[in-house]
């Protein structure tokens, strides 16, 4: 005769793991912390190689030469390049007992990354055990998104931008950890490859019910170096159909200027000339979003 | 989790906790009512699927440390990552050097957070200086059998 168990919910003494509460507690760290910051931005991309660290570390400096207050999260785990892009590398980074102080890159943007955490050259890795570590990876690299978002002292931001690797998946993660996210920016450039890859991240950014705050079409045209001209650099027209699928603006179009790039490659993510004006341009339509929102 | 103990339809209390070091896990828990005393073996997967969360099996001794997961789970870190600021209060207790000897054992990633947390179990206790016995004392207290 099969005896009859009494169950999980049958069981009235407590469970001393509570790990419901313990994950419920996680979240409400990152809440806290963020809840001083106006505005959490999420600059993402489906396709890799589109710029999209360049762009929040331009965009982030244009910010802050407006007087914003600006912080950049690099959620590029395994590839961070936007805090070098803003002047700040290795390092140690200061923990107290309430958290992590965020470094402080050009202009006074704080930035977090795993950059500061890991050896020059190496690789995001994890400790003990060797084998499947597919099981966990995603979850814990959701940790180190939790733990940069909620243990890092941001303290008063206006713009908290979180420069995103290609793919979905960290923006899920995002989304999840911050409910109050005030959108997304998505970076792309003109080519029908982009197009196609960029067109996912924003059906995920709507199955999320994420704002697209607009489009950002970065490399559209190309600087020519004698004699400053903008010659073409890609064919396509993938910022136009994104924003329309998207039903969001072309926030900015953004030549690519080879100086800009070996300028933010060294630390100075302010670029001159015809990329400058457009990073103005940026800053204005999105904080005219934001502060439509 | 809650263990139940069939014979007596008891739910059982939590006893122990330990965490070899080899990436398994056990945790005792005994009856109240006929005393006998069942242990969760898990192996390092099921640990790591748990704590891949940040969380603790068995419920937290200490609160949640800045960057815990990160410095926990995190294989080759840079050694200057971290600088504790602020743990060396006037009043903190002194490590004698069979203590200092065992925290340099302790991978510089995660160090500092290992010294805040014997440091905040000594001033709880009252302890002057930080002893390897002291050390033992807080790893058996709060269940670092880890650290």
């Amino acid at each position: 005769m099969t005896r009859k168990l009494r169950t999980y919910r049958d069981l009235a003494g407590e469970d001393r793991s509570r790990i419901g509460e313990q994950v419920g507690a996680q979240r409400r760290r990152v809440e806290e912390r963020l809840r001083a910051v106006r505005h959490t931005v999420a600059v993402m991309s489906g396709k890799g190689g589109v710029g999209k660290s360049f762009v929040s570390a331009a965009l982030a400096t244009a910010l802050a030469e407006a007087g914003e207050q600006v912080g950049v999260l690099d959620a590029d785990l395994h590839a961070p390049t936007a805090a070098r892009m803003l002047g700040v590398s290795g390092g140690p980074v200061e923990v107290r007992e309430q958290g992590v102080l965020p470094a402080i890159g050009a202009l006074g943007v704080r930035v977090m990354s795993t950059d500061f955490l890991l050896a020059d050259g190496a690789p995001l890795a994890w400790r003990e055990p060797k084998h499947e570590k597919f099981v966990w990876r995603g979850t814990l690299e959701a940790g180190v998104l939790r733990e940069f978002l909620g243990d890092v002292m941001w303290g008063a931001l206006d713009v908290l931008l979180v420069d995103l690797p290609p793919g979905t998946e960290r923006f899920s993660a995002l989304a999840e950890f911050v409910p109050s996210l005030a959108g997304v920016v998505v970076v792309t450039i003109p080519s029908d490859a982009s197009l196609r890859a960029v067109q996912r991240s924003l059906g995920v950014a709507r199955d999320a019910g994420i704002r697209v705050l607009g489009i950002v079409e970065n490399m559209a045209g190309y600087v020519c170096g004698r004699c400053g001209g903008l010659a073409p650099l890609f064919a396509g027209d993938a910022a136009q159909r994104l924003a329309a699928a998207a039903g969001a603006p072309i926030l900015a179009s953004i030549p690519f200027d080879p100086a800009a790039q070996v300028a933010a490659d060294g630390g100075v993510a302010a670029p001159a000339g015809a990329a400058a004006a457009a990073f103005v341009a940026l800053r204005a339509a999105l904080l005219a979003r934001l502060e439509a929102s | 989790m809650k263990f139940l103990c069939v014979d007596c339809d008891q739910q059982m209390v939590f006893e122990d906790r330990h965490l070899p070091g080899d990436g398994t896990l056990a945790v005792a828990f005994r009856c109240p009512s006929c005393g006998r005393t069942v242990a969760l073996l898990t192996n390092p997967m099921e640990t790591q699927l748990v704590s891949s969360l940040g969380v603790i099996v068995g419920g937290r001794t200490v609160p949640e440390q800045p960057m815990e997961l990160i410095r926990t789970a995190v294989e080759g870190g840079r050694e200057d990552a971290f600088a504790e600021v602020g743990s060396a209060a006037t009043g903190s207790p002194t490590w004698d050097e069979g203590a200092q000897r065992r925290l340099g054992a302790v991978p510089s990633f995660v160090r500092g957070m290992v010294k805040r947390i014997y440091t905040d179990y000594a001033i709880q206790h009252g302890v002057a200086v930080i002893t390897t016995d002291v050390m033992d004392a807080a790893r058996r207290d709060l269940g670092l059998e880890g650290m």
